[in-house]
């Protein structure tokens, strides 16, 4: 029986490539996170800018219902990591503020996905 | 292999879980913000029934060309109701109009319906005005599944049965051409319209 499961864990081992414990593999697949997308707010920022070329910030608001410095907080984390470009424009003599995601936001947003897909993975051969 | 099997790892379930509410997460985020949600669905029954009656009338008219006026009619009740219902949609679930996926639902839905404009013209020049209903069933489908790319998923879906619909109308006797239409303009947008609303919001 233990063998059994322990083919079973190998098997998940290779296919995640993580340390050999299941125990350790939860636990470092929760802390190997990249923080930084993880939390919603960040992570619908990264999302909606993902299937759009450019989004203004009341854009962003609308479309995430947060608060003006809910968003900014959050767009200005974003923004230090690299993640997302932000230009300010004036509109008349409206500030625009308009937001991108950069090559690296997307491939973060790429890893996060395939980080989630592995934690379901390994979980439903678990 | 021969190591004892590991201590329970902390609720491997709830981890699994959560996971699969990220990218449910994710997912919902990108279609909210990649797609115009703003479609009426109560509009779409609105005109549907609107369309019938303007089906009613139009076949009891002797010549076609009174038929084709009785539609144009319609077009224009059709236009008002679909640009008021789709306003008042938009400004209740606080969506813009004028950018990202509106936008580029529209430019989509505008290539086909024009096509479809200026065919009809010729077809009135040239005296075929029996392939006017399958054409405009064709067309205004095209329109959809284009736009309906933007779109919540059943937009397209309602854009394929009208180009079906009208390939067939197409190939039919002319004179079928208002019960085509009512089909079309009436049943599907009744049909379509009341899953949208039921399903999305009004």
């Amino acid at each position: 029986m233990a063998a059994k499961l322990g083919a079973f864990r190998d098997a998940r081992e290779e296919r995640t490539k993580r340390p050999s414990s299941g125990a350790r593999q939860q636990e470092s697949a929760a802390t190997n996170l990249d923080r930084l997308i993880h939390e919603r707010t960040r992570l619908a920022i990264i999302s909606a800018l993902a299937v759009n070329t450019s989004l203004t910030f009341s854009e962003l608001k609308e479309l995430l219902r947060a608060s003006d410095g809910n968003l900014s907080v959050h767009a200005r984390k974003l923004e230090d990591a690299g993640y997302v470009a932000c230009t300010k424009s004036f509109a008349g003599r409206m500030p625009k503020t308009e937001y991108r995601l950069t090559a690296a936001g997307r491939r973060a947003l790429e890893k996060y996905l395939n980080h989630m897909e592995a934690l379901i993975q390994a979980t439903r051969e678990g | 292999m021969s190591q004892p099997f590991p201590v329970r790892p902390p609720s491997p379930v709830a981890l699994d879980d959560r996971a699969r509410d990220n990218i449910r997460f994710i997912r919902e985020t990108m279609e909210r913000a990649g797609s115009f949600t703003a479609v009426p669905g109560w509009g779409g029954v609105a005109l549907g029934i609107t369309a019938l009656g303007a089906a009613t009338i139009a076949s009891r008219m002797p010549r076609p060309r009174d038929s084709l006026l009785i539609w144009l009619c319609e077009l224009a009740v059709a236009v008002a109701i679909a640009g008021w219902t789709t306003l008042s949609k938009a400004r209740r679930s606080g969506v813009s109009l004028l950018t990202g996926p509106a936008r580029r639902f529209a430019y989509s839905f505008a290539p086909p319906i024009l096509a479809g404009a200026l065919l009809t013209a010729v077809m009135v020049r040239l005296g075929v005005m029996g392939a006017i209903p399958g054409m405009w069933l064709l067309l205004y489908g095209t329109a959809v599944v284009t736009a309906g790319a933007f779109s919540i998923r059943v937009v397209p879906l309602m854009g394929l049965c009208f180009v079906v619909l009208g390939a067939v109308a197409l190939f039919c006797p002319y004179d079928w051409g208002n019960a085509f239409l009512a089909a079309g303009f009436g049943g599907l947008h009744i049909l379509f319209g009341a899953v949208i609303a039921r399903n999305y919001g009004g």
